[in-house]
């Protein structure tokens, strides 16, 4: 077998804060229960709402996959935000992940549970965060994550040696070209630095043919067939032994809606791509151990698999996002002096990535707001509403006699 | 009397003004008319209200106001929309108020600010009747201290020529009417305004949780409210609040008003990284009004050009010490105060810290202030515009 496919999903949803005002800080704790009917601040309608497009039928359809087919196999990372909220509201949709995960063919990735940045800001608050996502996946899947991939596959090479040490198998980023250089995608690599950990990286042309083109009719290749993708990943990088697709777990029936054939298409390509005996499916450790390292990839600055830039530019491109998660992050000592359980999963839900993506100016200013999903009409509400939550944890920890 | 706005209908400081002003002024046996552009309830019994226009305030809203004259333009009349903008407003009420000149009644006309003006002109072709044009902010002002829109420039300009007499709100605005516009100085006569709070409100708690939390913890709160505008000279009090947090982090600002800055001010505090001390509301009223201004230690005004300046007196009422810009008419009538230029904001940094950190000079500067407010009353003034209601008709 030369050439396999790395099917990697990641399905999360954050606790968005509702519209929460300075009125409210200090007298109602609970910014992530709007009670709103059908808005988007609303956690409970969103998870509802994608269980039933996307989590539900991309469940089913993976798991007659996985059972039917013997080669097929693929990874998955799902956050700890995401299994909280299923646990609470969709227990038949978690049941439909566990039975994903019990055929035994699903490799689940390590991660932070709250889906955050705290690598960057704050390593003692990162390493809690790892262990008890990971805790919380073998107690609900009873599986031992093998391989790391950080939020919004932030990465560079101190996360890469942080993962090395703590005894990953694999990682995985970007496959970002300014880093790559004249190198493929479609190999394994070694990151710099490093004793035993390999790097897989996204092939972001064939992943987001998928997640991102799929349905664009104006796109010269639309229709997107099984056939002619099975030939393009035949194709791509001669002699390459891995075809890296990552992608959102939400691209099956959320972002790409049922009507577009998005779920035929996944439904048919894992036999269209096995017609050829050349061809398989690895995990992310199966691919890592399997094939041989080619290089060391050196990463210095921080890469992540969004937008054009691929940098951390949409969390924290600008004023308000960095003083937002520093203010946050600055809490650290107190909140943890507190002891207090719920204080602290407050603080930590707030950390959750998308918080502070809601903040973005990037596109707002280009008056190009669809390109930009938030469930705020402008990013300064989505400001004004964390940093109102952000003082009711402050004036939580004050009345707790905790000093700030 | 011829006025845009009165509460609980109004948006800014003219229309409280306007309110205490007639009350006083029917207490000193004046019958007032006052007509407004919209019709709307209102619990007043001391005067005579008539719409001059059977709509609601929010038709009147939607145009914008005498605050929003950014969009103002004959040129720009469209009377195919189906609403109507704030320069068909403006003719609307005119054209309305020319009508009733007609079959009314009365011995002077008194115009509010340059939205009425027109009004006023006309209802003074009609009827001969002597008109006073009374100045609550000029175009000056609202653009802190540029232009203005010409249009509305002009429209003032007539007014004020056209006025038998103009009543302006401080001798800070009677000096910018003089310069701006050539007036005659012995036309424009100083009428202060003053402040009254009700003292039936609910006070037993205060809806500000989080900055009643953090004072316990020896926080303290500086507060403006009003209109997120140039005119206001808040990016200023932002600079000085990031002065004052690098001495004392104990101190969060509350900004609360709408306006056009907000996003700016949002930006530039995050700029400065002291978000976590900035707190912006948006529009308030009522009991939220209240409590914010209960919450403040203290209270700024950094106006670039405030005609008066009556959230001071308020602030002072509920029981903040201030700090005023000198570009204000409200600096004239207090002493008991920090009066500090809008821009020198090392200076406007100082008095603030000073304030907080002493709790003597804040007690001591507000308990003078407080007796400097209480002498304040509109029995002074509304006796004042008697006479030159006398003078105006002959009767002196």
């Amino acid at each position: 077998m030369s050439k396999s496919i790395v099917l990697y999903l990641h399905a999360h949803q954050p606790l968005r804060v509702k519209p929460y005002s300075i009125f409210q800080a200090g007298v109602d704790h609970n910014y992530f229960n709007d009670e709103a009917v059908n808005t988007e601040t609303n956690n409970k309608f969103i998870i509802d709402k994608v269980s039933e497009k996307s989590y539900l039928p991309t469940n089913r359809i993976l798991t007659d996959l996985l059972l039917e087919n013997p080669e097929f196999k693929l990874s998955l990372s799902i956050t700890g935000t995401l299994i909280d909220q299923l646990e609470q509201w969709r227990p038949d949709v978690l049941q439909s992940f566990k039975d994903l995960i019990a055929t035994g063919k699903v490799e689940v990735l390590a991660e932070t549970y709250h889906h955050s940045l705290a690598f960057f800001y704050s390593r003692a608050e990162f390493v809690k965060q790892v262990a008890k996502h990971t805790a919380k996946i073998r107690e609900v899947f009873g599986v031992t994550p093998t391989s790391f991939r950080n939020t919004e596959l932030s990465y560079n090479n101190d996360l890469a040696y942080w993962a090395d040490e703590a005894g990953y198998k694999a990682i995985i980023t970007e496959g970002w070209d300014p880093v790559l250089g004249w190198r493929s995608s479609n190999f394994v690599y070694r990151p710099s630095y490093t004793k035993d950990i390999r790097l897989l990286m996204k092939n972001y042309k064939l992943s987001d043919d998928i997640a991102f083109r799929f349905s664009d009719k104006n796109w010269s290749e639309w229709p997107l067939t099984t056939e002619k993708f099975s030939h393009w990943a035949h194709e791509a990088g001669h002699g390459g032994d891995v075809i890296n697709l990552f992608m959102d777990y939400e691209t099956f029936g959320e972002h790409q809606w049922a009507d577009t054939g998005i779920f035929e298409f996944l439904r048919v390509l894992p036999s269209e791509w096995l017609k050829n005996t050349d061809h398989g499916f690895k995990t992310i450790t199966e691919a890592a151990e399997h094939y041989e390292s080619k290089d060391y990839i050196d990463c210095p600055n921080t890469i992540t698999w969004a937008d054009t830039e691929r940098d951390l530019t949409a969390w924290l491109g600008n004023d308000m996002q960095i003083d937002a998660i520093t203010s946050l992050y600055d809490l650290e000592q107190p909140i943890i002096n507190s002891k207090d359980e719920q204080l602290i999963e407050d603080w930590r839900r707030l950390q959750t990535s998308d918080h502070v993506y809601y903040m973005c100016t990037k596109w707002f200013n280009d008056g190009d707001v669809h390109a930009y999903f938030s469930p705020y009409d402008s990013p300064y509400k989505a400001f004004l509403f964390f940093m109102n939550a952000y003082r009711d944890l402050t004036s939580r920890l004050v009345e707790k006699g905790v000093s700030i | 009397m011829l006025g845009w706005e009165l509460p609980p209908h109004h948006s800014g400081g003219m229309g409280v003004a306007c309110y205490q002003m007639c009350k006083e002024l029917s207490l000193n046996g004046i019958d007032i008319e006052f007509v407004l552009p919209y019709s709307a309830k209102f619990d007043i019994n001391f005067m005579k209200i008539t719409g001059a226009h059977p709509q609601s305030v929010n038709e009147v809203k939607f145009a914008g106001g005498i605050y929003d004259i950014s969009g103002y333009s004959n040129k720009t009349v469209n009377w195919n929309e189906t609403k109507l903008n704030l320069a068909q407003q403006h003719d609307l009420f005119a054209h309305n108020v020319a009508k009733l000149a007609e079959y009314s009644e009365f011995d002077v006309i008194h115009a509010h600010d340059w939205l009425t003006f027109k009004a006023g002109i006309l209802a003074k072709q009609i009827t001969g009747k002597p008109l006073i044009a009374h100045v609550h902010a000029t175009q000056f002002d609202q653009s802190a201290g540029n232009h203005g829109n010409p249009e509305a420039r002009e429209i003032e300009y007539a007014g004020l020529s056209m006025a038998d007499q103009i009543f302006a709100v401080s001798k800070y605005t009677k000096d910018v009417l003089i310069r701006e516009y050539d007036l005659p100085a012995d036309k424009i006569h100083v009428v202060h305004n003053s402040m009254e709070i009700d003292s039936d409100i609910d006070e037993s708690h205060n809806l500000h949780r989080y900055l009643s939390v953090m004072k316990s913890a020896g926080y303290k709160v500086v507060v403006n409210i009003g209109r997120k505008t140039i005119q206001k000279g808040l990016p200023h009090l932002i600079e000085a609040a990031r002065k004052v947090i690098n001495i004392n982090p104990k101190v969060i600002f509350v900004l609360a008003g709408g306006g056009e800055q907000d996003q700016e001010l949002v930006d530039l505090a995050a700029k400065f990284g002291i978000s976590r001390n900035f707190v912006s509301i948006g529009w308030i009223n009522g009991k939220e009004l209240r409590d914010t201004f209960r919450s403040s230690d203290v209270f700024v005004m950094p106006s670039v050009s405030e005609p008066f300046g009556l959230v001071a007196l308020e602030a002072i009422g509920y029981g903040s010490p201030v700090i005023v810009s000198k570009q204000s008419g409200v600096s004239e009538v207090l002493n008991n105060c920090f009066k500090v230029d809008f821009w020198d904001t090392d200076q406007m940094a100082d008095m603030i810290l000073s304030l907080v950190n002493n709790d003597s000079l804040a007690r001591t500067m507000w308990q003078s202030s407080y007796q400097e407010y209480k002498q304040q009353s509109w029995k002074k003034s509304a006796e004042f515009m008697r006479s030159r209601y006398h003078h105006a008709v002959g009767v002196v």
